[in-house]
């Protein structure tokens, strides 16, 4: 099947300047992939590597066995069939929304584009906009035609750098569950770009989290959130406090909140002094066993309510408790632990 | 109301029309109008793709691409608005006619037969000279268009299978289309208007006709049909492009995004480099080169209190006008916006077109108009037996004035619309819906947003009204010479090294508006 990519060490810089260094990545066969990471850290400019926007100064890109992208030599942008969708829309002002998504079709005779324009339209639920202008579109349209526009040529791959954050919430969650179900239907790889970890959960199959140029970690949404492997992912993804412990057993750890219990192992000798990391979800209420804590804030989430909690010790804690567990801040509740996935870091 | 003042001047030329039995219209139908019809159609196709591939050229290279001194030459190459047309002609011959320097040089070197050099006072000579100092005004609204266009556009492009040239030809220059037509139309305008340029060079167009017309056969009535032929081929322009856009109309999709130029390597990096510093140097550099050395010749008998009154005349009435014109083209534009009926439409078609009407035309039209305004109240005070001497409107600067500001208000409303259109009407909806006087609307919403088009309106206003030559010879009251009719005086009398001194002094006070534009715009 078409469309796997190979990203093997690559470096790009601008200047004297690297914003990414000995990065690799590689996916295939109709996988919806996601690069997620705070601004800056060079995720838009991996993408545009992949497209051919910005050559490399090391490693390789290969798309399909094909080597598209090396130290020195940049297989130019249109000879590499990748689709393309941007947080901007893109749309050409000029040409009406057919002309827009026939655009790429170069081999077409008039007739052959105007029926792949109105079968892209219709995918993207469009089909009665064949002839008007993008500025005539709402946002949300308008991006759905640049994501028919970028399909239309069948390409093996697709790239969107943050395609839904030019958009209001409720509009984004049902574009991009449509945007996917469209993408699985056509059976495209894909690779696009977020800030907004929401998104990245929602659309992603597999999540590479970034940082200074790197990725931290590539893995499934689930595991990023029960198992990041750093401090970095664990605090950009999701959130959670991180309390003092010490090792106990390769599964086991004492802290203020008494001997917590995991089911993975650490290879740490005993007494290792280590962070814990407590998801909201981690923290129950626990009227018999519980330690009393002080409740400084609450946060009403419609089905849940999420407590900042202060430990005798003067740890701070979330926790995040159904919504008809109503208590005021200021009183006092009685928690404990159950943390099935128990994440340490070594101090 | 502000139409009607712009109309009348048009109407009273037109109306030239209305008197049968002219025979010296005959006699020019049946000799010279072929002639001036084919200069001037070759004037405006040569200056047109001119001034086009220079200012479309030359903004692509300065925004997209990466060279030696990109972001230098991106403000370098507006200079040269600051050089008058008729300043560029008169260096242009002064230093490369065969008495010139170049010349003379080459003759030394080569002896009498030994080179090919060009005619200079040629067609491809006046189209050179024009096009030289016209493109900025493709290549500044151009510059902003691929500006706010962004990288994205062409990248889709690309990433759809065209190649580097393919996306400029089809998507870039498409999208800035509208750009690019403003500043050619305007270029093209000022091609059409022009007098001094073509005056120097000896080639015949509608304005030398109309000027031997009036002061050689003192016949108003076939300058004022010459005139208005010229009216009908702006008009055929200006109603095409606005058939054009059409549907499409361009509004910001998004926010603009950063720009990644193109790198240029090897040959391309340097061709790039020479491109951009040739047009630089022959529009520029080498001209003010030249005529400081000629104001430094004469520059102990001219620099005395003569001058700096004329200085002082030419920035007086600049700054006016330019006020009055913007106010104008503001009130027009919002008329457009908001009263969009087929009065309104039509009134501002018209009333922008008085920037193609020739100087001497306009002012020509000005007079006729303001001495029966004169004459009526003339009339009324007579009635009411008061004594007023005859010329109250036409013997002031009023009427200079308004001539002004006619000629130039499409200058202004270029950017002002323009700008007017980037604000979607829902801001000034929002801003009513909390609760904004259309006053309140206006100073906070509108002015602030509009702020860099008013400017530059102001500024292209300023610097064109200092560079006008024939109507302000024809309608300066006594005592308000400005440097340009200075020029034209001694320009006339093959003086060049005397009409040095204005003309320097024109350049350096165009320059201030064009470095404060140039600020402007890196800024954003």
């Amino acid at each position: 099947m078409a469309g796997t990519l190979e990203i093997k060490n690559i470096r790009c810089s601008y200047g004297r300047e690297t914003i990414v260094d000995n990065f690799s990545l590689d996916f295939s066969d109709a996988t919806l992939n996601c690069l997620l990471g705070p601004s800056g850290c060079g995720k838009t400019t991996v993408l545009r590597a992949i497209a051919g926007f910005e050559p490399i100064q090391a490693g390789e890109i290969i798309l399909d066995g094909r080597v598209i992208s090396s130290r020195g030599m940049t297989v130019p942008p249109e000879q590499r069939g990748i689709g393309m969708v941007f947080q901007d829309y893109a749309l050409f002002p000029h040409l009406s929304v057919a002309d827009n998504v026939s655009f790429g079709l170069h081999k077409s005779g008039k007739t052959e584009k105007r029926r792949i324009a109105e079968e892209m339209l219709e995918l993207v639920g469009l089909e009665d906009y064949l002839d008007r202008y993008p500025h005539e579109l709402s946002g949300g349209q308008q991006q759905r035609v640049a994501v028919a526009r970028a399909l239309a040529p069948h390409p093996p791959l697709i790239l969107m750098d943050e395609p839904f954050s030019n958009l209001d919430v409720d509009l984004r969650e049902r574009l991009v569950l449509d945007i996917r179900e469209v993408l699985r239907q056509r059976q495209t790889t894909t690779l696009f770009v977020t800030h907004d970890q929401g998104e990245a959960f929602i659309i992603g199959e597999h999540v590479g989290v970034m940082h200074n140029g790197c990725i931290m970690q590539w893995d499934l949404p689930y595991n990023l959130y029960h198992e990041p492997c750093n401090r970095f992912v664990a605090d950009f993804i999701g959130q959670g406090r991180l309390i003092e412990g010490v090792l106990a057993g390769p599964e086991s750890v004492n802290t203020s909140l008494g001997l917590l219990k995991g089911n993975c192992a650490y290879a740490w000798p005993k007494d290792t002094r280590v962070d814990v990391l407590l998801r909201p979800d981690d923290v129950l209420l626990d009227v018999e066993g519980g330690v009393d804590c002080l409740i400084t804030d609450r946060h009403f989430k419609g089905a849940q309510i999420m407590y900042t909690l202060r430990t005798p010790h003067g740890d701070e804690l979330l926790s995040l408790m159904p919504s008809h567990l109503d208590i005021n801040a200021g009183q006092k509740v009685r928690v404990g632990i159950d943390a099935e996935h128990l994440v340490m870091f070594r101090q | 109301m502000l139409a009607m003042i712009v109309v009348f001047p048009l109407l009273v030329v037109f109306s030239g029309w209305m008197q049968t039995g002219n025979t010296v219209w005959q006699h020019l139908a049946e000799t010279v109008l072929a002639d001036l019809l084919i200069n001037t159609v070759w004037l405006l196709l040569g200056v047109g793709v001119l001034v086009t591939i220079l200012g479309v050229g030359l903004a692509w290279l300065t925004v997209m691409c990466e060279f030696p001194g990109c972001r230098l030459f991106d403000w370098l190459l507006m200079l040269p608005l600051a050089v008058p047309a008729y300043v560029m002609a008169f260096v242009a011959l002064g230093t490369m006619d065969f008495a010139g320097p170049v010349q003379s040089t080459l003759r030394s070197m080569l002896g009498h037969d030994g080179y090919w050099f060009p005619e200079v006072r040629s067609t491809g000579g006046v189209i050179t000279a024009m096009s030289l100092v016209l493109y900025p005004y493709v290549y500044m609204l151009a510059r902003s268009s691929f500006l706010t266009q962004g990288n994205s556009l062409i990248e889709t492009a690309r990433s759809l299978g065209l190649s580097a040239w393919g996306a400029f030809f089809r998507v870039s220059i498409p999208t800035a289309r509208p750009a690019i037509v403003a500043g050619l139309s305007l270029a093209l305008m000022e091609t059409l208007a022009d007098f001094g340029t073509v005056a120097v060079f000896n080639y015949d167009t509608f304005t030398t006709a109309i000027y031997k017309a009036w002061f050689g056969l003192f016949n108003l009535q076939a300058a004022s049909q010459l005139a208005s032929f010229l009216l009908v081929f702006v008009l055929i322009a200006l109603t095409t492009e606005r058939q054009l856009r059409g549907r499409a109309r361009y509004h910001e999709t998004g926010r603009s995004n950063r720009i990644f130029r193109y790198r240029l390597n090897g040959w391309r990096k340097w061709g790039a480099v020479m491109a951009a510093g040739l047009v630089l140097v022959i529009a520029f550099i080498v001209p003010v080169l030249q005529l400081g050395l000629w104001a430094w010749e004469v520059m102990a008998e001219d620099l005395n209190s003569r001058y700096w009154g004329l200085l002082w005349h030419t920035l007086v009435l600049g700054g006016i006008a330019a006020a009055l014109t913007v106010i104008s083209a503001m009130i027009l534009a919002f008329a457009r916006r908001y009263r969009a009926d087929l009065t309104i439409k039509s009134a501002v078609n018209i009333a922008t077109l008085g920037y193609a009407l020739p100087g001497s035309v306009l002012a020509v039209g000005i007079m006729l108009a303001f001495t029966s305004i004169d004459n009526f109240i003339n009339t009324l005070a007579a009635l009411a037996g008061l004594e007023i001497s005859g010329q109250i409107l036409t013997g002031s600067v009023f009427a200079l004035i308004i001539a002004y500001v006619v000629r130039f208000l499409a200058v202004a409303y270029g950017p002002i619309d323009s700008g007017l259109g980037r604000i979607r009407t829902s801001l000034a909806e929002a801003a009513h819906g909390l609760g904004a006087s259309a006053m309140t609307t206006m100073f906070r919403v509108y002015m602030p947003l509009l702020r860099p088009g008013l400017l530059t309106a102001g500024l292209l206003v300023l610097v064109d009204v200092m560079k006008e030559m024939p109507a302000t010879m024809l309608l300066r009251p006594f005592g308000w010479d400005t440097l340009a009719v200075r020029i034209h005086e001694m320009t006339s009398e093959g003086e060049w090294e005397r009409a040095a001194l204005p003309a320097i002094t024109l350049i350096l006070v165009g320059l201030v508006p064009v470095i404060i534009l140039v600020r402007r715009s890196a800024r954003h």
